[in-house]
Formats: C-alpha cells, sequence, structure tokens
C-alpha cells in the first residue's frame, strides 16, 4: 500500500474581524489595505481558545473512525501554549491514544507542521509506525498597528498520515532550505518581527520557487498535469504571483484560496487550503502544495486523490457558516492583548 | 588651479538586500576604475561620503576598511553630513585636489538603509534632527509636511502642486537604468497615496534605499587632456540652524539661497545659463523650495510653474531638473545622493546620458540638502 493521508480534520474559530475595522481604528484607508492584502476579514479564536485547544477541534475530527494505532503526534505550531512543555503529549492525552507514541512539538514559523509531515511519511514508510497524527495549529497575532494585525489568523488543520486507505497518496516531496531571517520572534518577545517586503522576494518566492521546481523536475511534472495548486497564503496577493510566475493558472488555485475570508493562521494556512481544495477534488486528480516557513524553507508535495475520499470527505464551504463578527476591542480580548 | 570630473559610476539605486554597505562601495570602485582605465595607484586621496553606517550598523572608521578593501595606504577621509553627506565629500574633493597640482582623487557615496525595520531607519535619519525635534516624536516627513503645510496655505496651492514633482520624476526615472523606481506614476496615484504626514502621501516623499556612486576628479594635467571631463566650476557650502525652531522662514531653505549666490557668483554665470539641474526633492515640496531658493523661480512661483511641467525633459525647457529621476525615482541612498546628483550631470555634460540625454547643454548645477536644510551643498559644472 502506498503511503498517503488516510483521514483529516480543521478548525476554524467562528469569530471574524473585518480588515476595515481594524484600519479604521489606526485611521488608514481600508480599501488600500483590502486591496494591498486582498485580504477582506480573519477569523479569530476567543480568549477561551488557543493552538492545542483548536488542535483538538481539529484532531477529533481526523480521528473519528480511525482504528490503526497512532505512532507519532507531531504538533507543528508558531503560538505553543508552553515555551517548555509539548503540545503533543497534551493533545495526545487528551485523544487518548495510549502512550507508545512518539511526540514531539515542531517550530518552523508557518512550515513547522509540513516538516513534520515529510517525518510521518517516511516514519510509516519504514514500516516503524502504523499511522501518524500531524497537527498544524496556529492563534497568529500581530502587535497593534503592525502590518500583520490585518492578516495573522486562528486555525487548526489536522492529518493522520498512514498506509491503509489513504484518501490523498503522497506521491513525492521536495525541500528548500535557507538561512534567510525574513520573520522572527526573539526569546521573551511577545510579538514578531518581520523584514517587510524582505519576505517576498528572496523568502516567499525563492523557497517556494526552489521548492516546486525541484519537485516537479524530479517528478518530470509540468504545471498542467494538476488539477488544483496550493501555496502558503501570508495574504492573498502573494499566493497569487506565486502560481503565475510557476506557470499555474489562476483556476487551479482558486479553491485553496481561503486567505481572503480567514486570514493567515500561520502553520494551518497552507494546508487550511489544502483541506479546503478537498472538498472539490475527484479521485485521481493531482494536488501540488508548497507550503512556506520563515527564517526560511518550502517543502512541496504532490498529492493524488482516491476513490476512500468521498468516504471521508469534509465540506469545507459548509462548516464556515455562522460566522459572527466581532469589533476591534473584543479582537483585543480574544487575543488576550487587553 | 581647476578641478574635473573624468569619471562616474554608480550602482544600482534599490533594495539591494544581499549587498552590504562595503559591497556596494567595492562595486562602485571597481566600476570607476574600469569603465576610466585609471589605476588605483594613481589615486591621492579618497573622500567617502557616508551618514548611517556609524548609527545603524556600529561601522565607523570607514576609511580604514575602505583601506582594507582596496588594498591602499592613501589618506581616506569619511565626511557626514546628513543628505548633503555626498555633496560635502566633493566639495572636499574638489578643495583637496585644486589647491594641490595634479593630483587625482576619488569620491564614494554610499549608504545601505534597506536591512533595518523602518522604524529603526526613522530613528536613524532623525539623528540628523535637533533634539528637541527628536524629543517630540516628529520624523522628517513631519517637519517637511509643516513647510509644505505653510508654503500651499500663502501660495494658495494644494496637493495637486506637490504631485507634479513627483510625476515628472518619476518619468525621468523611467529612463534611468540604475533608478530605484522605472515606474511612470499618475496625479490620482499621487493623490490617492497612503497619507504620511498631511498633505505629503507616500508617492510625495523618496524612498528608504540602498546604493553606492563614486566619481574620479582631478587636477593632472595629462589626465585632464586624455580623458573627456567636466570641469567644477563652482562648488559651495552653507550651513544654518539644524532646528526648524530657530528659522525665519520656514517656507524657503536659507543655506539654499546663501550656498547658491555664493556659487554663483564663483563661477561668474547666470541662472539662466543652467540648462540642467539636479535638486534635492527628498520630498516633493523641497522641489519647490529648490527651485526658488536657487534663484531659477521666484518665490512662490514654484507651485504654479511645477505643474506646467516646463522642467520636463520631454518639453524640451530651457532648464531640466532631475533627468536622473530625483531623489524621488532614483532613489536615495543618502550617502551617495550627492555624487550621483554630479554623476548625472557628467552624464548629460559628456553626452553619456543615454535615453534620457539632454541636447546643447553647457552647464549644470547640482544640489544636495541635509536634514531640513541645515546644510546645503550647491556645485556647478560645466564643459
Amino acid at each position: 500500500m502506498k503511503t498517503g493521508i488516510t483521514s483529516y480534520g480543521f478548525y476554524v474559530p467562528q469569530y471574524r474581524i473585518r480588515v476595515a475595522d481594524i484600519a479604521a481604528v489606526w485611521g488608514k484607508n481600508a480599501h488600500e489595505i483590502e486591496r494591498g492584502l486582498c485580504v477582506m476579514e480573519k477569523a479569530v479564536s476567543t480568549a477561551a481558545e488557543d493552538s492545542l485547544t483548536m488542535a483538538y477541534e481539529s484532531s477529533s475530527i481526523a480521528m473519528k473512525n480511525h482504528t490503526t494505532p497512532i505512532g507519532a503526534l507531531f504538533f507543528g505550531t508558531e503560538s505553543p501554549v508552553y515555551a517548555v512543555n509539548p503540545s503533543s503529549t497534551i493533545l495526545g492525552e487528551l485523544l487518548d491514544i495510549g502512550n507508545n507514541y512518539l511526540a514531539y512539538d515542531t517550530q518552523f514559523a508557518c512550515k513547522a507542521a509540513t516538516g513534520a509531515l515529510i517525518s510521518a511519511v517516511a516514519l510509516v514508510e519504514s514500516k516503524q509506525i502504523k499511522s501518524a497524527l500531524v497537527v498544524a495549529s496556529d492563534k497568529a497575532t500581530g502587535k497593534p498597528h503592525d502590518a500583520l494585525e490585518y492578516t495573522a489568523a486562528s486555525g487548526s488543520v489536522s492529518l493522520i498520515v498512514g498506509d491503509t486507505n489513504p484518501i490523498l497518496l503522497i506521491e513525492a516531496w521536495e525541500s528548500f532550505s535557507s538561512d534567510t531571517p525574513d520573520f522572527w520572534r526573539r526569546e521573551g518577545i511577545k510579538y514578531p518581527s518581520h523584514g517587510g517586503r524582505f519576505t517576498g522576494k528572496p523568502s516567499y518566492f525563492k523557497h517556494i520557487t526552489g521548492a516546486v521546481q525541484a519537485l516537479l523536475s524530479k517528478t518530470k511534472s509540468k504545471p498542467e498535469d494538476f488539477t488544483y495548486a496550493v501555496f502558503h497564503m501570508p495574504n492573498g496577493k502573494f499566493p497569487v504571483q506565486i502560481a503565475s510566475q510557476l506557470g499555474f493558472s489562476a483556476e487551479q488555485i482558486k479553491k485553496s484560496l481561503i486567505v481572503s475570508e480567514l486570514g493567515n493562521s500561520y502553520t494551518a494556512s497552507a494546508l487550511m487550503g489544502l483541506v479546503a481544495t478537498l472538498e472539490y477534488i475527484k479521485p485521481g486528480e493531482k494536488i501540488l502544495f508548497a507550503s512556506y516557513g520563515s527564517g526560511a524553507g518550502s517543502d512541496a508535495f504532490i498529492f493524488t486523490a482516491t476513490p476512500e475520499l468521498e468516504k471521508k470527505r469534509l465540506l469545507f464551504s459548509k462548516k464556515l457558516k455562522g460566522k459572527i463578527y466581532i469589533d476591534y476591542p473584543t479582537y483585543l480580548k480574544c487575543m488576550r492583548i487587553i | 588651479m581647476t578641478s574635473h570630473i573624468i569619471g562616474y559610476h554608480t550602482t544600482r539605486f534599490g533594495e539591494l538586500w544581499e549587498k552590504s554597505l562595503f559591497d556596494l562601495v567595492g562595486e562602485t570602485v571597481d566600476g570607476i576604475l574600469k569603465s576610466t582605465d585609471i589605476e588605483l595607484g594613481n589615486i591621492d586621496a579618497i573622500f567617502f561620503g557616508n551618514m548611517l553606517g556609524g548609527v545603524l550598523e556600529n561601522n565607523l572608521h570607514a576609511g580604514a576598511k575602505i583601506a582594507d578593501i582596496l588594498g591602499v595606504t592613501v589618506p581616506i577621509f569619511r565626511v557626514e553630513g546628513a543628505c548633503a553627506s555626498g555633496g560635502l565629500a566633493i566639495n572636499l574633493a574638489h578643495e583637496y585636489v585644486r589647491s594641490r597640482k595634479g593630483k587625482t582623487v576619488m569620491v564614494i557615496g554610499a549608504e545601505k538603509m534597506t536591512d533595518v525595520q523602518p522604524e529603526f531607519i526613522t530613528q536613524g535619519l532623525m539623528s540628523a534632527a535637533s533634539g528637541e525635534e527628536q524629543e517630540s516624536g516628529i520624523t522628517f516627513p513631519g517637519l517637511y509636511a509643516l513647510m509644505a503645510r505653510l508654503y500651499l496655505k500663502k501660495y494658495g496651492y494644494d496637493k495637486r502642486n506637490l504631485a507634479a514633482v513627483a510625476i515628472k520624476n518619476h518619468a525621468h526615472g523611467v529612463l534611468n537604468p540604475t533608478a530605484h523606481f522605472r515606474k511612470a506614476i499618475t496625479e490620482q496615484q499621487v493623490l490617492q497615496s497612503s497619507l504620511i504626514a498631511d498633505p505629503l502621501g507616500l508617492l510625495d516623499c523618496s524612498p528608504v534605499s540602498d546604493g553606492a556612486a563614486s566619481l574620479i576628479i582631478t587636477s593632472d594635467e595629462s589626465l585632464i587632456k586624455k580623458k573627456k571631463g567636466v570641469t567644477i566650476i563652482s562648488s559651495q557650502v552653507a550651513t544654518d540652524s539644524i532646528s526648524l525652531l530657530q528659522r525665519d522662514s520656514l517656507i524657503e531653505i536659507q543655506a539654499t539661497q546663501i550656498a547658491a549666490e555664493k556659487a554663483f557668483k564663483e563661477a561668474k554665470i547666470q541662472r539662466s545659463d543652467i540648462s540642467l539641474a539636479e535638486v534635492h526633492d527628498c520630498f516633493t515640496i523641497a522641489e519647490l523650495f529648490a527651485m526658488e531658493d536657487l534663484g531659477f523661480w521666484k518665490k512662490g512661483e514654484a507651485g504654479r510653474r511645477v505643474i506646467q511641467y516646463e522642467t520636463l525633459r520631454e518639453n524640451n525647457g530651457r532648464l531640466i531638473v532631475n533627468t536622473s529621476g530625483g531623489l524621488k525615482a532614483s532613489g536615495h541612498p543618502v550617502g551617495a545622493t550627492g555624487i550621483k546628483q554630479v554623476g548625472e550631470l557628467f552624464l548629460q555634460l559628456t553626452g553619456k546620458a543615454e535615453k534620457r540625454q539632454v541636447k546643447n547643454i553647457k552647464y549644470g548645477l547640482a544640489h544636495n540638502v541635509g536634514g531640513s536644510g541645515g546644510t546645503a551643498v550647491v556645485t556647478i559644472v560645466g564643459i
């Protein structure tokens, strides 16, 4: 059996804040910001939620009807609830998966979980474990009045990797990494810093291009071989630009572009685009997927949907209904800034 | 004794993230030595214009660093006068050369600005303002906005009279292959750009840029005969209070007026003899002040005349201004700006300005300002 994703879950909190409402607080031109970022609103977790509670929500869905033992649990986040103390073991306890599993938390900005996904695939493929749970969860926040405040959002995605009845085959992967400090947060500092436009060309674009081109070359594939493409979404503009630069059409990425409504949930961002795409994909269709993590690196994957997906398909768009808009002071309370 | 510029080189201006301050210095030195075919051993001294190396990068004692890069032991002087550092370096090089027979010097201007976050570069630039101004929290866009508001109010102009400067300089920048921005902009874009400090929007402000530029200036007769160059006819520096608070008028830059008067007197030419000027448009309002304070236009006239685009190259007027794109479009790597201004005149007067070449020019003027007008350098060159 080929290794792949056998089950998945996601969680998007109910609250939303409009970019225009944040812009109004700072006397900024809302239309200009919306147009510049291609983001209209973002998902906000409540004050009672954090990366761990959201991870539990998405993992509970993924674990429903899952039967083989979880031999590894990897938790990728850049907003861990503890600086020292693993979230992965707390989540394992909450999910009641026993004790015979390898657990660790991973950190690599927005690609912490896709790196862990590669490790999970290796463990399953080498028959050392039956299945692994990989979680990407973030309650992302930016410093008030920083550009990140318009996009940093909350959300979680959980994937189970195994070789029994996969719904999405992992055909190949490739990584591209370098020391490129475009976004960082030092120990003890509450908010991340970033290099402005430096996060673009030498960072996001260079690394995703490096990973995707290597993957296409390795697998002798072309952009037109894929029905869908998913790229990390720090805003709504970058994924559109990188798709075009790499030869993918607007149609191929359309279903994954959920950032304009949900914002950038950091480690969960690209994977949220993936699970949004799974609502529509048909068996046999392929997805080109590339994450990006500041610092910097990109993991690119080729996925193929199998007939098993029909049994476990989740309706992403349906789950987004029932959103509640909050105002800026409520947002600050939700993020525990006040 | 006269001094002559016999070579010019500039790096591209812009966000050059892959290059350090001294990478840029090395690049322009290599470039100028190659383009002039002059041996490093023939350089008797080096003048280096730079403002922020010490503030942002803890990078002082630049003379020894440049000596290290070039493998030379000649005197190297670092010159600092905020955004006029490059112009000041030229002034000193000019005086050095013309007081010593047969000497050849290199003037380098360089700045590395885009590696730090905006708040740090803003803070760094404000080291060129007075203590009171720093403590009040105002920044250079704020200081120039104060001056702009008074000027617009006094003469009944509005933001459109400022926007014309940015539109014209971007139109010129399109033709300059080393400019930071090579994109034409419209009045609507300028007027709708994000407000920085009312009435100045984002497109009224010159950018933060990286870049380096260099000149070779000589009094060596054999080199002057051999190379097609331009003569520095006059170079004058004037200073004024660092703080706006101490100025008699907020709608003129006295240091520019004084430096210009002295420069024209020394050059023994009239304003009307100048057919090309590179003026210090750090903000759009600054080009209006420059045109008036240099004596090209009467006080209060600039707002009206600038929207007629008479200094736009394609209108073939008597005086063309900022063919390089000015600070606005060409970019403003602070220490390099004054060198680039004179370098642009060199290219134009020697017929090497390619697509932006202005014809039939005899004299050019460069105007470089430090801070909100605490230092001004006016250099007149001719062939």
